[in-house]
């Protein structure tokens, strides 16, 4: 039995049904209901909806064989797993957003609001700026209205929370998108199951 | 007396099992202190397999850590043996930064060293005692082996920056196909240069049905000596019984500041990481100042922790 970790919510769902394309159904994961683990022996797959940001965990810990994070979670947390296809879903951006005007001062610390932390730090050791890193669990966008920092680093979709909030992205860090992840001790007993399934995702995302 | 082996628990079994293992092979142990001087690790770094050492002041005010690798203090204490091979083997604690424990975790390893003149027999003994060790604790393992000359020549044709390399080999060792593409177009490299690479990562499996497809790539890359090595150092699995639990797979890359040949990951099903590794640092020998050549490997014993009862470490 494959353990497949999904995330929950629309970005779980689309994702879903290009595995079910690919020939690892399970309808039973699309009833409404508060079950979270899902099997379809026939098919030899267990799907479970766990939280995005513990996709990756479930993964590394070796307790789902594949699942499928963002490429913003695997380098924040960096988590030792193989990263087997771009699925080309939930694709957004990773950027520096500042408020409408904002002129970097060189003569100071530039203080940097965030819930990526790592990525923040390396994007800005990269380019030689020292900075002061403000880690935030959620409303980043509100840090630099309220002179908690100077700029905030996050993932932008589609750039209406950033409008709304007066703030401009400045500067594109990385593109984000949802990454197809595998065990690697899973993968080396699966290879032949994963690598059937890669392969049918792959085809579904060049005919996309 | 005969020990009561029920008394023991299981990573207690397989580390008996283990040394008996490589005695029977010759390969004698190898004792050494607790501590180190903080100067070796400090010169080595790139060595270790985490940031952090555990470092105090002795008596006699000298800068002290306590082991948090093996094989440096191996390296650093014994002396070159010229036309000949050292055999030996090690039970110890070392000391790192385990994210898992967000803090220093002691982790007991058992190994064994070859250093010496070490050549292709030497190489293909230490590859099976590590296939052995990893049958001693389970039928159901795998031996993942590569070869870190042959990868990096495939990764030096594509990218002559040091920076954007390492980038390639991180992804190299994530399989991770798309992001070499990516690194290539966002550095301009020429279009379709990392092909081959890309085709050399994909050709995974046993030796038997990999081996002649790598040959015939590894030639085109002027890699072809370091193939025949490969697979010179592989060729007694052919025809064995665990033939199938041998593959070759060049995301096992190890560290390539430090390994240059044959480097090796041992996986054991239902525990999630590699639980022994291990290569050739014939480079670390040089750094140290030393001729001799040397491979090695340690089996992680805590992360046989979690096997099950059922498996019992091949009771």
């Amino acid at each position: 039995m494959l353990n497949i970790a999904l995330p929950k919510g629309r970005l779980g769902e689309k994702v879903y049904a290009m595995f079910a394309k690919a020939g690892f159904e399970c309808p039973a994961l699309l009833e409404p209901g508060r079950k979270l683990i899902f099997d379809n022996e026939e098919a030899g797959v267990r799907y479970f909806w766990v939280k995005p940001s513990d996709v990756a965990i479930y993964v590394e810990r070796g307790a789902a064989d594949i699942g499928v994070a963002g490429k913003d979670i695997l380098l924040e947390y960096r988590p030792d797993v193989y990263e087997l296809l771009d699925l080309n879903v939930g694709k957004c951006r990773m950027a520096v957003a500042a408020p409408a005007g904002f002129k970097d001062d060189m003569n100071r610390t530039l203080r940097v609001a965030t819930k990526f932390s790592r990525i923040a730090r390396d994007y800005y050791t990269s380019i030689g700026r020292d900075i002061d890193i403000i880690h935030l669990n959620g409303s980043i966008e509100i840090a630099p209205i309220l002179g908690l920092s100077d700029v905030i680093v996050d993932i932008v979709e589609t750039g209406t929370t950033l409008r709304e909030n007066n703030l401009n992205v400045i500067e594109e860090i990385v593109p984000i998108s949802a990454r197809l992840i595998a065990n690697k001790s899973g993968f080396k007993f699966r290879t032949e199951q994963i690598e059937r399934l890669t392969e049918g995702l792959r085809k579904e995302v060049q005919e996309a | 007396m005969l020990i009561d082996d029920r008394v023991m628990n299981g990573q207690e079994r397989i580390s008996f099992r283990l040394r008996s293992l490589y005695s029977e092979y010759g390969y004698e142990r190898y004792r050494m202190s607790k501590f180190e001087e903080y100067d070796l690790y400090s010169r080595n770094k790139d060595f270790l397999f985490s940031e952090g050492v555990i470092t105090f002041t002795d008596t006699n005010g000298r800068l002290m850590a306590l082991k948090p690798d093996v094989t440096l203090s191996i390296v650093k204490n014994r002396k070159d043996t010229p036309g000949e091979i050292q055999k030996l083997y090690y039970h110890e604690n070392v000391y790192r930064v385990s994210a898992a424990a967000d803090g220093f975790r002691e982790q007991t390893q058992v190994g064994l060293e070859c250093m010496g003149a070490v050549d292709g027999a030497c190489i293909a003994e230490v590859l099976k005692l590590a296939a052995e060790s990893l049958k001693l604790c389970s039928d159901r393992f795998v031996l993942e082996i590569s070869h870190v000359g042959i990868l990096n020549a495939f990764v030096d044709a594509i990218a002559p920056d040091e920076a954007v390399k390492d980038e390639i080999l991180t992804c190299a060792g994530q399989k991770n196909l798309h992001g070499i593409s990516r690194i290539c177009r966002d550095n301009r490299l020429a279009e379709g240069a990392e092909d081959a690479l890309k085709q050399l990562l994909s050709l995974y499996g046993t030796p038997r049905t990999v081996m002649p497809k790598i040959r015939a790539l590894a030639e085109e890359y002027g890699a072809g000596e370091m193939a025949a090595e490969l697979g010179r150092a592989v060729a007694g699995f052919t025809g064995s019984e665990i033939e199938d639990r041998i593959q070759i797979d060049f995301s096992a890359t190890g560290d390539v500041k430090y390994y240059n040949g044959i480097a090796f990951k041992g996986f054991i099903s239902g525990i999630p990481g590699s639980v022994l590794s291990g290569g050739q640092y014939d480079t670390l020998m040089k750094k140290m100042g030393r001729k001799d050549r040397a491979i090695g490997f340690a089996v992680f014993l805590d992360m046989l922790e979690r096997l099950t009862e059922e498996d019992d470490f091949r009771a």
